[in-house]
């Protein structure tokens, strides 16, 4: 069993929770570890993927898109995976993982919706109860995934504490935690948390990375020069990088949220502009004043209005080794329509700002670069939300 | 001192940071009001890991000489991060450590090894706030703590009434009351100095 000391990313990481839920996460670790080690169990979950996710996604050429940022664009298409993004990755797994370790309760926290869909997915395959701590503001921006949550049998629980987001759903689901983890499961839906969740969800998201890499040598018969992907909690962003740490040649580039402009203080971009402190069980950057007091985070898209960030990327920002960008609420919104415009493919707001920070680099690049783009969910539980904000902005 | 995220928190003490934070409460703000009241009780810091390291490493003297006596860190658990818990037990402050049901008791053993002050016992699963009755097993838990553990043991999590007090009372060395005494601070200073005063004299009837 790793100890919690060296269970780190660098500086960051940890283990800073209330000392009822330390025998919880050491029950985890070592449940984990064994599962890991356990060809059943791989192969148990290697079925899921294949069988019920829809592994391996494909990765699709975007020559139209392509042809406007001069440079060829590839993209990992985790929004052709059930239920419409890379969430379930992660949500099959520790539900295989809870029902090993007998833990029939699960709790999750979500944001845009898309990993409480997830989970409450794999909960209603299983045989598994489901609670979901939304925010009240996010189960208003994403009613349709509210409805689908509770037509597999879930129970959304209403977060009206706080900000009415993420950030106090995670905590709703962490309070649920702390009184009920001998029986329950918290599966969190991104590489945040205290260990072992960062490397956890990491592991469980890096099949993205491991199948894009040989899928690029495949295709394309060559490693991507860039690696772009949107970083929020950051689950999808380390799933593509993992793969490509070691190869030196490829960069890494994570997009944030700029929200309405790094100015004027609204915004999601805890690795640009946040400093390191520690927040639901781990240490990394977080957007905070200088009281230590978090400071509450705003993007147009439910699933990056986070102030924290997964310690593995503020060890890669460190390092380094990948480079961490930002994009505006506005910015992403044209990345939103340019992608459905140029090649049918309706991203999620999160990837939009993905699109956009590519769109917004033309020239960064030559034809023969290669740039892998992770499509971390799809955008239809957004289109509603979008007709609206185009009406203002056309109005404006 | 309030913070704006207390995840071991249940609604009642929740609320009360988010009011303390709206009225522009901070660290030092806690730290002035210590000072000002002057009290003639040990006064315990309670607070997160975050504000105290915004605060910068001098905050343990400075609190300090503003009167208080010890610091709890409700998301520090030991041996989870050597370095800040040594600075946190480097003095002057007693370093107030917590055991909760969950723990086993070996590791009762080394949490009690790492504190000082006081072992800071918390008596059901779960988060801050009031509860109709104790735990069934707390004096089971107690007992094990105790064989393990020289120093004072308080009891805290769900103490709200002079019944539960005394029934808690007789078995540790302190309470620890918060929820109740907020939700009573809400209807004025007199309404929480009246329970802590009802309190006070549950615990007195006790032997001593």
């Amino acid at each position: 069993m790793a100890s919690v000391a060296t269970d780190r990313f660098g500086a960051f990481g940890g283990r800073y929770v209330p000392e009822t839920l330390v025998p919880a996460l050491e029950e985890l670790e070592a449940a984990l570890a064994g599962a890991l080690a356990d060809p059943a169990f791989v192969a148990e979950l290697d079925h899921f993927l294949a069988n019920y996710v829809g592994r391996p996604s494909l990765l699709t050429e975007a020559p139209r898109f392509s042809a406007q940022v001069g440079v060829p664009v590839w993209l990992k298409r985790e929004d052709l995976n059930h239920t419409g993004a890379h969430k379930i990755n992660n949500a099959i797994a520790q539900a295989l993982l809870a029902k090993r370790m007998g833990k029939r309760r699960i709790i999750a926290e979500t944001g845009a919706g898309q990993h409480g869909v997830a989970t409450a997915t794999a909960c209603a395959r299983l045989d598994l109860e489901c609670v979901v701590y939304m925010g009240e503001e996010d189960m208003r921006r994403q009613q349709l995934n509210v409805f689908r949550m509770r037509l597999m049998g879930a129970t959304v629980v209403p977060v009206t504490s706080g900000t009415r987001t993420l950030k106090d759903a995670t905590s709703e689901a962490i309070r649920d935690w702390v009184g009920t983890c001998t029986h329950s499961h918290y599966i969190i839906g991104s590489v945040v948390g205290p260990a072992p969740y960062p490397r956890m969800v990491r592991d469980f998201q890096a099949v993205i990375g491991r199948e894009a890499r040989a899928q690029m040598l495949a295709r394309a018969g060559r490693l991507p020069t860039t690696v772009v992907a949107c970083v929020g909690g950051g689950s999808n962003a380390m799933g593509i990088f993992h793969a490509f740490v070691g190869d030196p040649s490829v960069e890494l580039v994570g997009v944030e949220a700029a929200g309405e402009g790094i100015e004027t203080g609204r915004h999601s971009a805890s690795l640009s502009e946040g400093v390191p402190g520690v927040l639901h069980g781990t240490l990394s950057y977080l957007l905070q004043d200088e009281h230590g007091q978090v400071h509450p985070a705003h993007s147009i898209s439910a699933g990056l209005d986070y102030p924290g960030v997964g310690p593995e990327h503020a060890f890669l920002k460190d390092s380094g080794r990948a480079t961490y960008v930002s994009v505006t609420d506005d910015a992403a919104l044209a990345g939103f329509e340019l992608l459905s415009r140029l090649e049918g493919i309706i991203p999620a707001l999160e990837t939009s700002h993905a699109v956009a920070w590519i769109a917004a680099n033309k020239g960064r690049w030559t034809a023969d670069d290669a740039v892998l783009l992770c499509v971390s969910g799809r955008g239809d539980k957004d289109v509603s939300q979008v007709a609206e904000l185009l009406e203002l902005r056309d109005a404006r | 001192m309030p913070f704006s995220d207390p995840l071991a928190d249940g609604p009642v003490i929740q609320a009360s940071s988010q009011r303390a934070l709206d009225l522009g409460m901070t660290l030092e703000g806690t730290l002035a009001l210590v000072a000002e009241a002057c009290p003639t009780i040990p006064v315990v810091l309670f607070s997160y890991l975050n504000p105290l390291l915004a605060a910068g490493p001098d905050v343990l003297a400075r609190a300090a000489a503003a009167g208080v006596q010890g610091v709890l860190v409700t998301d520090l658990p030991v041996g989870m991060d050597g370095p800040r818990e040594a600075w946190l037990g480097s003095g002057p402050l007693e370093f107030v450590r917590l055991v909760a049901p969950t723990t086993p008791v070996e590791r009762m053993a080394e949490i009690v090894k790492h504190g000082s002050g006081f072992v800071y016992l918390i008596s059901r699963l779960g988060v801050t706030g009031m509860q109709s009755d104790v735990a069934a097993d707390l004096p089971r838990t107690l007992a094990t703590l105790r064989s393990v553990c020289q120093l004072p043991i308080c009891v805290g999590f769900g103490i709200s009434d002079a019944a539960q007090a005394r029934e808690v009372g007789a078995l540790a060395d302190g309470i620890v009351v918060g929820s109740a005494l907020v939700r009573a601070a809400e209807s004025g200073v007199d309404a929480a100095l009246a329970l802590v005063r009802e309190l006070r004299a549950a615990l007195d009837t006790l032997p001593a």
